[in-house]
């Protein structure tokens, strides 16, 4: 067990970095690029914690980890002892731990945040799970009396996956349905190896139908089934489908052969592993200089896949400033680090193409911005007879989703707004059906994956709630 | 995993294959595709159902040899197993007692067309079916079609068999004598529909298309199957398979097909070279 600190020698620390993957080196594969701490340094840094009576990190947490007690069993060097603390509410540590803005949430409400040095709290669940499953240790498994009603659940990705492993943990009887052949949903097909591993979600998953959850692979509800005869089959249901839609942003030449949206460019590398074709059937048409447009996150890892495809060239596209980047900073940091060419205040206005409907280069406009508009930001408008043309031969469109209306044609009652997305409470994910739950981005657009994870949770108690009053969808 | 229960081999590049998934049984309906991956490390192809069998569970697909995943599926037997096969996808076909109608199918379009064919004449349509191929070794399921329409008229592009030339000759001379034919639907490669929509077109009979798009996940998740209709973006995965064939902007339709090109045949080739099994070396690269 390593020794407890006093609290003047913490303060004195400084927050240890995470070791990386050179961006000259990581620019040629697919590996991770962060390389997570090692045991001594993820002790190093969990004792930093002062293990605030009145943790006010906790709050900054939708998956409400107890993370003053985990860091403490790290600092006591029980690490099994630590998975299984954080176990308690989130099913999906090496995800969370990866893939969360900690700068927003938990890390933001840290004491030690003032002086500019939180303590890295991602980076410790993420090197708990990950001595877990290094380690081959797994969750315990509660004693529990199991629940006679059945819950089904539409969707695989984080909102599906947390609601399931709520609702097992407590005894229910849980089917989820994807769509897919592989489990995840966005974790699987959207996030790049290079950030999430794959045989790390596989293996998370894994533990979570290790507590009995039931999973059906290759079905499209919605197509395969109607939520409406699902309905008829359990007692409550959760929709978590995601968006799935890409959007477009309708200028002449979008259809050309080379223009891809992020959600494609992305599943068929990440999914069906284009980047290791013809190893696998599927393939991925990779051009010199690929031009991605949008700066979200789905954005950086489009422009950071297209470099490591072959991409000699890799540029980002957004109509906005640095300032407005919708992109965590560290992903802004990444691929500023891998050569990433951004171009602000630029809008492309059109694609150019060959007679054979290829790529030759985009029309953009130059912007300059105007007075902050309904998101609070400010208004890009277009300079005029700036218009220029870049030479690039391929386009990535990383401008967001809309709703995917598969699933909404066949739920009766279960009403959406005008965009497509299902409304669902906040506090309880119910929809205008009764015993009809839904959450993650069907209900919220594109948003992350632990916004997703928190609806999951919200819903599961919800769901707990309607099933332990006596009331069931197929009283109806 | 999906079983194939029965495997048939309809001509040397054209094969059948009746395959057991009972959830895509239960609901599939006629103009609707599904999306079978062989393996893990498979593509995922998108195939129009060509008839089915609810109460056993079964789909059948018909499929042409044209790259690495039909080959390999053509090498497939009775019993072994799919390793993923999702559906119905798609919108289904729009049937209704229309009173005459004419349904075109050409190459693996005529397998597509048949349970079209088979479900307007039920919906107490007069159906006359027109298929067509380039010679008689090509023309496949003659006999389902047959007994799927009230008229089943058969032509080769070299007149080996039943008329000689193309559908769309048999299908002007029938538009020119049957003033009351109400709708044309017609499946078989891009030039074969567009020259029945080019045909239709003077006698304005609505005439439905169903595009065989390249898709990935075929829910409408990405988009890859985006097509031009009346100078809209559609899905062909959520909004389709079924199109008005006079809005289709059938130049960047083929375009969008060959994108892919030259890494098919790269699939292909190294496939066949990994299958190569002699000594002479040539599996050497």
């Amino acid at each position: 067990m390593a020794e407890m600190i006093s609290p003047k020698e913490r303060m004195k620390r400084e927050q240890i970095s995470m070791p990386e993957q050179k961006p000259k080196e990581r620019i040629f594969n697919f590996k991770e690029v962060p390389l997570g701490y090692t045991r001594e340094q993820a002790i190093y840094e969990a004792q930093r914690c002062l293990q605030c009576k009145n943790a006010k990190c906790i709050t900054g947490c939708p998956a409400e980890i107890n993370i003053p007690q985990f860091i403490k069993k790290i600092v006591e060097e029980d690490f099994s002892g630590a998975y299984n603390e954080i176990l308690k509410t989130d099913a999906l540590p090496a995800i969370t731990g990866r893939v969360c803005p900690q700068e927003e949430q938990c890390q933001m409400y840290c004491v030690l945040e003032k002086q500019g040095k939180p303590i890295a709290i991602g980076r410790l669940e993420r090197f708990v799970a990950d001595w877990a499953r290094i380690n081959n240790v797994h969750g315990e498994l509660p004693e529990i009396e199991k629940k006679t009603k059945k819950v089904g659940i539409v969707g695989s990705g984080p909102a599906g996956l947390t609601c399931a492993a709520d609702l097992a943990r407590i005894g229910y009887e849980v089917t989820i349905f994807e769509a897919l052949h592989l489990l995840g949903g966005v974790l699987v097909y959207g996030i790049p190896e290079f950030r999430l591993p794959k045989d790390i979600v596989k293996y998370e998953v894994d533990e979570i139908e290790k507590q009995g959850v039931k999973i059906i692979t290759d079905y499209v509800v919605g197509a395969t089934k109607s939520v409406d005869k699902l309905a008829e089959e359990f007692d409550a249901l959760f929709l978590a489908n995601g968006a799935g839609a890409p959007r477009f942003m309708n200028i002449p030449g979008e259809n050309l052969n080379d223009v891809y949206s992020a959600n494609e460019f992305l599943t068929r590398s990440n999914l069906m592993k284009a980047y290791d074709f013809p190893k696998y059937d599927t393939p991925i048409k990779i051009g010199k200089r690929a031009a991605t447009i949008g700066a979200g996150n789905v954005a950086m890892d489009s422009a950071r896949t297209a470099l490591r495809l072959g991409a000699e060239k890799s540029y980002i596209i957004y109509r906005r400033s640095r300032k407005e980047v919708p992109a965590r900073i560290e992903e802004v940091h990444h691929a500023e680090e891998e050569g990433i060419i951004f171009n602000f205040l630029t809008l492309p206005i059109k694609v150019l193409g060959d007679k054979n409907g290829n790529v030759i280069g985009m029309v953009c406009q130059k912007m300059k911005l105007g007075e902050p508009d309904d998101s609070g930001r400010r208004r890009p408008i277009p300079i005029e007879d700036s218009e220029f043309t870049i030479e690039i031969d391929m386009v990535i469109d990383a401008i967001g989703t809309s709703a995917n209306p598969i699933l909404a044609r066949s739920a009766t009652g279960v009403d959406t707004n005008r965009w497509g997305y299902f409304i669902a409470k906040d506090t309880t994910g119910a929809t205008t059906r009764e015993g009809i739950f839904a959450g993650g981005d069907i209900v919220r657009g594109s948003a992350t994956v632990i916004s997703a994870v928190g609806d999951g949770k919200v819903a599961a108690r919800a769901i707990d709630q309607y099933l332990s009053s006596g009331k069931s969808l197929k009283n109806k | 995993m999906y079983k194939i229960v029965k495997k048939e081999k309809l001509n040397d590049v054209i094969y059948s294959m009746w395959i057991e998934a009972f959830d895509v049984a239960s609901s599939v309906q006629p103009g609707q595709f599904i999306i079978l991956m062989i393996n893990e490390k498979g593509e995922r192809i998108p195939l129009t159902v060509a008839d089915f069998n609810r109460k056993n569970g079964l789909i059948r697909i018909v499929f042409q040899i044209v790259g690495k995943t039909s080959e390999e599926l053509s090498k497939m037997e009775e019993n072994d197993q799919l390793f993923s096969f999702i559906g119905p996808l798609g919108k289904k076909t729009e049937i209704e007692n229309y009173g005459k109608v004419i349904t075109v199918g050409g190459g693996t379009g005529i397998a597509c067309i048949h349970p079209i064919t088979r479900a307007l004449k039920e919906a107490g349509n007069e159906v006359i079916s027109i298929i067509g191929a380039r010679n008689k070794d090509l023309i496949i399921m003659e006999e389902e079609l047959k007994k799927a329409s009230t008229e089943l008229i058969v032509t080769t592009d070299d007149g080996s068999y039943g008329r000689k030339g193309f559908v769309t000759q048999v299908l002007k001379e029938l538009l020119d004598k049957n003033p009351g034919i109400k709708k044309v639907w017609t499946i078989g490669p891009p030039i074969m529909m567009k020259v029945t929509c080019d045909t239709t077109k003077p006698y304005k009979v609505e005439t439905i298309v169903s595009l065989n798009s390249i898709m990935v996940d075929g829910t409408g998740m990405c988009g890859s199957c985006r097509v031009t209709i009346g100078g809209e973006t559609k899905f062909v995965c959520s909004d389709g398979p079924e199109f008005d064939g006079q809005l289709v902007d059938w130049e960047e339709f083929a375009n969008r097909l060959t994108r892919y090109e030259g890494l098919e045949k790269e699939s292909l080739d190294e496939y066949k070279n990994s299958q190569h099994e002699c000594k002479c070396g040539r599996r050497t690269n």
